[in-house]
């Protein structure tokens, strides 16, 4: 479990098409420079965001975004979480290697997005969806 | 459908994008690219993204396919105006766009498709056979 309180409200994104894609890292976005992260910080998690909302919607179907600030009583941060109800991840080893993809990508979005984040987390169960959960913390 | 512009420039399209990247509109960048560098017989290729706040796989896919696409039709392309931290998220991520030649702006982008050209046409001219056995570069050259 990934240590982090929620300070603040949480903001949704439904991630329907591509045009989502574009409003989820604008979101997140906003989001990372009222959390005063640094710029290469917000630039890492915008494309990470980017990169599992893609996900989302190429794998799981469609979706939501969740994003909110949070804190682990030391430092602040941004938590997003990604959720489908789509078919799962059968193998996660597998997911998160570096090229493989079964969406005709580089392959580099779990495994990318998990290196430009502080905290990653995977849930996937077959049938029944993913959840990707991830935090940014303020260096 | 939204298209971004491409300008020609003697035998350089020009590409700058400013707008957040659908990726739809990506791929039709891609392929309106390939079009105008057959349609205008275009060397050079500059896409400028100094607007882009990022760059993720799939973009960082399509500068590559732009850039190994036209290769294929006798034109170079060049990407410039890349911010630090893209270029630092990007090799992070794991994309470091190897294959695809960078220049910090514009102006740069163009001396070095000149240079590529130069060189190019210099060592095609260099292993070309030459019956005289006169080895000097021709005088357009020089």
């Amino acid at each position: 479990m990934i240590n982090a309180e929620p300070s603040g409200p949480a903001q949704v994104q439904l991630i329907s098409g591509d045009d989502d894609v574009v409003r989820v890292r604008q979101l997140v976005r906003a989001a990372a420079v009222a959390t005063k992260l640094s710029l290469v910080d917000q630039t890492k998690l915008v494309t990470a965001a980017s990169e599992l909302a893609r996900n989302t919607l190429r794998h799981g179907g469609g979706g939501r975004a969740e994003v909110q600030p949070v804190n682990n009583g030391r430092r602040n941060g941004l938590r997003i979480i990604f959720v489908d109800e789509g078919p799962g991840i059968p193998d996660v080893d597998r997911a998160f290697a570096d090229g493989f993809s079964t969406a005709g990508g580089l392959g580099l979005g779990l495994s990318g997005s998990r290196r430009l984040m502080d905290e990653f987390e995977l849930v996937t169960e077959a049938g029944a969806g993913t959840t990707v959960t991830a935090v940014k913390w303020e260096r | 459908m939204d298209r971004i512009p491409v300008l020609a420039l003697g035998d350089v399209l020009l590409v700058s994008i400013q707008v957040d990247l659908e990726d739809q509109l990506a791929l039709a960048l891609q392929e309106d690219l390939s079009d105008r560098i057959v349609s205008t017989g275009a060397h050079g290729v500059i896409i400028d993204i100094t607007a882009l706040d990022i760059v993720d796989s799939f973009v960082g896919r399509m500068l590559a396919t732009i850039a190994a696409v036209s290769k294929v039709l006798d034109a170079e392309t060049v990407v410039v105006g890349m911010r630090p931290a893209v270029a630092i998220t990007l090799v992070e991520l794991g994309l470091p766009l190897r294959g695809v030649r960078t220049a910090l702006n514009v102006e740069l982008g163009l001396k070095l498709l000149r240079e590529v050209r130069l060189g190019a046409f210099a060592s095609a001219v260099d292993s070309r056979p030459d019956p005289t056995g006169d080895t000097s570069a021709p005088p357009d050259l020089q």
